[in-house]
């Protein structure tokens, strides 16, 4: 049957051309920051459209850290983002569990004003946060923005974390009981290991969510020495004069342990984020 | 200790943490949000505040404001509508492409069309904004290679908007697409083998297997994408660098932001904020209850 086989042949070409077009969609505008990193000072305002630039230069990463405050933004950022993740992984995890395998007062309750935080715009929680941080004293300090994004990530997590768990079969807990393991082992030895895959994910958001948050810290943080990454990197670009080479060279580095990291999770993110929806 | 007990015990260490977190940094600003939108708080009155009723909402909805809160809610459902519409069908689609058992490499594709959605939004903005700039920028160089006219993407408002919906178009379909591969997976490969002996016609088996299969996965994907994109606050602020030119690019979102933090406006901000959320809880409520009752025709 030659046609249905001239047919196939067409489509699965097709498809490749798809995802060929797809994909350099997807990676061009993130290989114009590799570009712009690269550009020598005097060619910064280049109408070339070469990825690697004539005259590639690292100048602007030696600059940036050498010239800049970034190495301290940077610390700044890893001190933050390590206490959200940690924290938002933590509570996600053991909240997650107690809404998924029990029942108590205000559980439902609890979890359908979790989903509704979602519809919270960013404003509503910001400006009173921002208020009573301003009325306490507490601007330009970490706890208050540590908790701030805890906070906010938390109920989505949770939420993740619950559906997960709802999929782990019960009896694998009451095999652990008969085994004479207590409630906190089975939860720890049996449950939390079959999880990871949605403690990655939940992981990784939270990472995702405070290493390259702006909006809020940048009313927060307005001390320089206190800035975090992204208000840092904000600042190279200004209506007056944008430092591309600096904010090219810094934007590579804020990316790229953060697409490492989530590119390298990516097959993660199929069952972690589906397999809790999907359940009936 | 009763095992009773020590039950309870048990589920208040696994929920108690979270709960006082939830309570002192979602409930409580919760609740002096709604205070603040009541109140006549403001850079000037930020200690001898009082309460002065609606005058906030009625602000909202007739202050004779530059853009008025009609435009920028009409444009905030553009936005919205536009954005899911591209984000669902780009997504979808990729996942069907990518689903096929002829492709080869499906790991490496999936990986790179991922990409967008693992570069920080910050930086998906300014390299964006970067991109659309009018003498250097990427895109004007490479639509006058193709002989287009370069355009002044972000100095005109319609321009401008278009600008920051194909930032956001390109930053959400790897969501879509792999909430929707996830969904195809789990389509039993039978269901396909049973239509194509009954000679059915591809786009028979997507009407008929693919799109009621996934619809229960895409349902609540869809609403939590519309609600992020209603409320995404980044794209916007940082590609039009504040609502430029003249606020004319504002959705809602960032108008609150710019009214609370730019122009301290704390009780007006408030109210706004109080107004957004019903839009969205009222949203979510009927498509999520449209969309269930649809379900149960299946």
């Amino acid at each position: 049957m030659p046609k249905p086989t001239f047919k196939r042949n067409l489509r699965v070409t097709a498809s490749y051309a798809v995802l060929v077009l797809f994909c350099l969609i997807a990676v061009y505008p993130v290989s114009q920051v590799l570009t712009v990193s690269l550009r020598p000072a005097d060619r910064l305002l280049s109408t070339s459209l070469e990825i690697i630039p004539a005259n590639a230069t690292l100048d602007n990463y030696i600059n940036l850290f050498t010239r800049t405050d970034f190495l301290r933004w940077m610390g700044n950022s890893v001190l933050v983002t390590l206490t959200v993740t940690l924290t938002g992984v933590a509570l996600a995890s053991t909240a997650g569990y107690g809404f998924s395998r029990f029942a108590f007062v205000g559980k439902k309750a609890a979890l359908q004003s979790m989903l509704v935080t979602q519809m919270f715009p960013a404003t509503m929680l910001l400006l009173p946060m921002y208020i009573m941080l301003v009325k306490l004293g507490l601007i330009n300090s970490y706890l208050g923005i540590m908790i701030m994004y805890s906070a906010t990530a938390l109920p989505f997590c949770v939420w993740q974390m619950k559906g997960y768990y709802d999929t782990i079969p019960s009896s694998l807990e009451e095999a652990g009981r008969i085994d004479g393991c207590s409630q906190f082992q089975t939860f720890t030895k049996i449950i939390l290991p079959l999880a990871s895959p949605a403690l990655v994910i939940t992981a990784l958001f939270s990472f995702m969510s405070s290493w390259t948050e702006y909006v809020v810290a940048a009313q927060i943080l307005q001390d320089t020495a206190l800035w975090t990454l992204p208000i840092g990197l904000k600042s190279f670009e200004s209506n007056m004069s944008t430092e591309w080479g600096l904010y090219g060279a810094a934007s590579m580095i804020v990316t790229v342990p953060v697409v490492v990291l989530f590119l390298s999770l990516s097959k993660y993110l199929v069952s972690g984020l589906t397999l809790g929806s999907v359940k009936g | 200790m009763s095992p009773s007990l020590r039950k309870n015990l048990f589920i208040a260490f696994l929920v108690a943490p979270a709960f006082v977190i939830l309570i002192g940094v979602v409930v409580y600003p919760f609740v002096y949000n709604v205070v603040l939108s009541f109140s006549n708080m403001n850079l000037r009155h930020i200690r001898d505040w009082e309460i002065v009723g609606l005058r906030n909402y009625v602000k909202v909805f007739t202050e004779p404001s530059q853009p008025d809160f009609y435009v920028i809610f009409i444009k905030t459902v553009v936005w919205t509508v536009v954005n899911l519409f591209f984000h669902v069908v780009i997504g979808v689609f990729l996942a069907l492409v990518l689903n096929q058992k002829e492709i080869r490499g499906k790991g490496i594709f999936r990986t790179v069309l991922v990409l967008p959605w693992a570069v920080p939004q910050l930086i998906v903005a300014l390299t964006w904004r970067g991109m659309f700039n009018y003498e250097y920028g990427s895109i004007n160089q490479i639509m006058t290679r193709l002989g287009l006219p370069a355009v002044e993407w972000l100095r005109g408002p319609t321009e401008a908007f278009i600008a920051v919906i194909i930032t956001n178009v390109w930053l959400g379909f790897p969501f879509m697409m792999v909430i929707a591969l996830g969904a195809l997976q789990s389509i039993p490969h039978d269901l396909y083998e049973a239509a194509d002996i009954d000679g059915a016609s591809w786009y028979h088996k997507l009407r008929n297997i693919t799109i009621p299969l996934i619809k229960p996965v895409m349902v609540p994907a869809i609403t939590l994408g519309t609600i992020w994109t209603f409320n995404n606050l980044n794209i916007i602020w940082l590609v039009s660098n504040a609502g430029e030119p003249s606020d004319s690019t504002h959705i809602l979102v960032s108008f609150v932001y710019k009214a609370a933090f730019n122009f301290y406006r704390y009780g007006y901000g408030a109210a706004l904020s109080m107004v957004i959320f019903f839009i969205l809880l009222a949203f979510s409520l009927v498509f999520m209850r449209r969309t269930k009752a649809a379900d149960a025709v299946y």
